[in-house]
């Protein structure tokens, strides 16, 4: 007896924590998106009282790590120099998914309360699993880093600053022709997993509407290390370039190998290929792999020297392309808020859908009707042990 | 040529993985599933001697072997020994040597992370030279002339010292042995040790081989290893030989002749034509023992 009112009293005091707490919630919501954040003003006159609110999500712990540390240091580096500017602020705030859908989903759904828009998560993955929580809640997201097709799909809160596999592959394959004269490849993609065979498929399509004959399609494995035969059976084939669809793993051995069989042609790899562990790991191997990246430390341009400057000078290093689209993100975000004047969440989202030719880091970036990027790639190759525009 | 040569490279590596493999089959009746992870931390260690430790490549290799020795006993002393003489042996030595094996490689993910790891690219002579129209690295013929060494030593160890006649003595019935003054839980102990020690050498070659160390590099051979085995004939050591190098070619002539994505079907292909037409393998007799 005791027991049970007991049970029953703690269930009620219980109940009533949990009410209250979902009552505080939802005011906090109000007060963040009450109006407050609408400002006086355009474009570069607009001036807002209160700071906008930005949650950032990135993989700061996990597999994802290296990249996820990039990212905070191009979102602060870009929150300061934000900062120098007039009329608006921005109360960045940056928190880790651990690589981890189930913690970006954790993350994100506190940031749906009190954030104006969300920046990430790092991965895929993470997106695909934690998106449609911000588009639930009607805040804008802007990716940062996903390549994967499908990831604004989701809804139409949904944006991204980072090129696609569907749209860097096609530009490598024009420059490379141009640069090389091909005429005839062979082409050989690890046909178990998802993200190269898709490669594998843009590849085709765009060697084939550029007029690139395929003389042989050669499939491994992603766990497979050997590739000899392989590689003897395309030389036999004697093409212009190799063009490869794998990941990292298998690419340095890949490289590796087929230049120890005198495969000197250049190696045209995909996404997988652009990890600065090829050069590092690959060595004299790696000189003449092609590859197209949203963004390359050499590229010319003022505000690109700008940026290499600020960030060695902040964090005494190198910035890479996850750093430059964090980077770039934080000053789409900017101007999509002046563009309305306002940080409310409906007219962030509206003012993302106007970008057109702004200039950043990045190049001349739009945002197309699929709310995804549009920009120029850089495509590389590897000269003297680092990656050099080929365009 | 080159397909030919690309297969007697990839064959003596399998070669020399499903040695060590047969050796403890062979001889003790027990099937070492913890011989993959062996393969995968001799690869790791290895990388580490050299990269960190800046040894040079042959005095790591000697060291690996040491390693794998080392864990060979482990591996006898804590997955095998404690079960001797119980009905259900072989299966729960099965098990228990899996369970082992995962734990090093949980070790190794721990110490190491999960990327993929490397010999430093200076670390061995990458000279290429043409031999009959194909191209041959240096390193390539040292880790053939290795393989055959070890192979050729093992099985004149076997064959005509002390210890072979031991090892055989035991294999042939561990009582008997023991009556005849053998102490079996030694001539055990040395089988793993040398077994391993073997696996770890192949590992750290592999990992050369192919310029790439992984933590399931060790789980991608076993089916292939546990192929070779059978093919030559459970625990023959000529017979792993020969297997090793069957199955390395027979992978090579598919990728060339039928196609890429058919390569493991035509090895695997073959394997099961083979038991069919000879069920004790090529080198393998008929086994009287009862199981």
């Amino acid at each position: 007896m005791n027991t049970t009112l007991k049970l029953l009293a703690g269930t009620g005091a219980l109940a009533l924590v949990l009410t209250a707490c979902g009552g505080g919630d939802g005011g906090d919501g109000e007060a963040a998106g009450g109006g407050e954040l609408v400002g006086s003003g355009s474009g570069d006159s607009c001036t807002i009282e209160a700071p906008v609110p930005v949650g950032a999500v990135v993989s700061l712990t996990g597999g994802a790590a290296s990249y996820g540390d990039s990212q905070k240091k191009g979102l602060e580096l870009a929150a300061d120099k934000l900062a120098e500017g007039e009329g608006i602020t921005y109360d960045l705030k940056i928190e880790d998914d651990a690589s981890d859908p189930k913690q970006g989903i954790t993350v994100f759904e506190s940031l749906t309360k009190d954030k104006s828009i969300i920046i990430g998560p790092t991965l895929s993955n993470t997106a695909f699993q934690s998106q449609p929580i911000a588009q639930d809640a009607g805040v804008p997201v802007l990716a940062i880093s996903n390549t994967a097709s499908g990831i604004t799909e989701q809804g139409d809160y949904i944006f991204r600053d980072s090129l696609t596999e569907a749209q860097v592959i096609p530009q490598t394959v024009e420059v490379a022709k141009e640069h090389f004269g091909l005429e005839k490849v062979v082409v050989m993609y690890s046909n178990d997993d998802a993200f190269t065979e898709s490669g594998y498929d843009v590849f085709v399509q765009a060697l084939q509407d550029q007029g690139v004959e395929v003389l042989d399609t050669l499939t491994f494995s992603k766990a497979d290390t050997d590739f000899r035969a392989l590689l003897t059976e395309a030389k036999g084939k004697d093409p212009d370039a190799l063009v490869v669809s794998g990941l990292i793993e298998a690419a340095i051995p890949l490289v590796t190998q087929a230049r120890e069989l005198g495969i000197d042609t250049p190696i045209i790899g995909g996404n997988g290929f652009n990890n600065p562990k090829l050069m590092s790991d690959a060595g004299e191997a790696a000189e003449g792999v092609v590859v197209g990246a949203a963004w390359n430390s050499a590229s010319e341009g003022e505000l690109n020297t700008a940026f290499l400057a600020d960030y060695a000078e902040k964090f005494d290093g190198q910035p890479d392309q996850f750093a430059a689209q964090a980077y770039t993100g934080l000053m789409v975000i900017d101007a999509a808020v002046r563009a309305n004047c306002s940080g409310e969440r409906d007219d962030i989202r509206d003012g993302l859908t106007t970008i057109k030719d702004l200039d950043t880091v990045l190049g001349t970036f739009s945002i197309n009707a699929d709310r995804d990027a549009e920009h120029q790639a850089v495509v590389q190759i590897v000269e003297d042990g680092s990656f050099t525009p080929l365009n | 040529m080159q397909q030919l040569l690309n297969g007697l490279f990839l064959g003596s590596l399998y070669a020399l993985f499903a040695i060590g493999f047969t050796l403890v089959f062979g001889i003790l009746d027990r099937l070492n599933l913890a011989h993959p992870a062996v393969f995968a931390a001799a690869a790791f260690v290895g990388i580490e001697l050299v990269a960190v430790g800046g040894l040079s490549i042959w005095v790591a290799l000697p060291l690996v072997a040491v390693v794998g020795a080392v864990l060979g006993l482990i591996i006898e002393r804590v997955a095998f020994r404690p079960l001797t003489g119980r009905p259900d042996a072989h299966f729960a030595g099965l098990i228990s040597s899996i369970g082992l094996g995962g734990m090093f490689i949980a070790l190794l993910l721990f110490r190491y992370g999960p990327d993929t790891r490397r010999f430093p690219v200076e670390a061995f002579p990458t000279q290429t030279f043409t031999f009959l129209g194909a191209r041959v690295t240096v390193l390539q013929v040292a880790i053939l002339a290795i393989s055959i060494v070890l192979m050729v030593g093992l099985t004149w160890l076997v064959a005509r010292t002390r210890l072979g006649r031991a090892m055989r003595a035991v294999a042939e019935n561990p009582r008997a042995a023991t009556v005849l003054g053998i102490n079996v839980d030694r001539v055990t102990a040395t089988t793993f040790a040398l077994s391993s020690a073997l696996g770890a050498v192949a590992g750290a070659l592999f990992a050369m081989n192919v310029n790439s160390a992984q933590l399931g590099m060790g789980s991608a051979i076993e089916l292939k290893g546990l192929a070779v085995i059978i093919v030559g004939g459970m625990g023959s050591l000529p017979g792993a030989l020969v297997g090793g190098l069957v199955l390395g070619l027979a992978e090579v002539f598919a990728v060339q002749y039928i196609g890429s994505s058919w390569r493991d079907l035509v090895a695997f292909g073959l394997l099961f034509l083979l038991l069919v037409v000879r069920p004790q393998g090529l080198f393998g007799s008929r086994r009287v023992r009862e199981v």
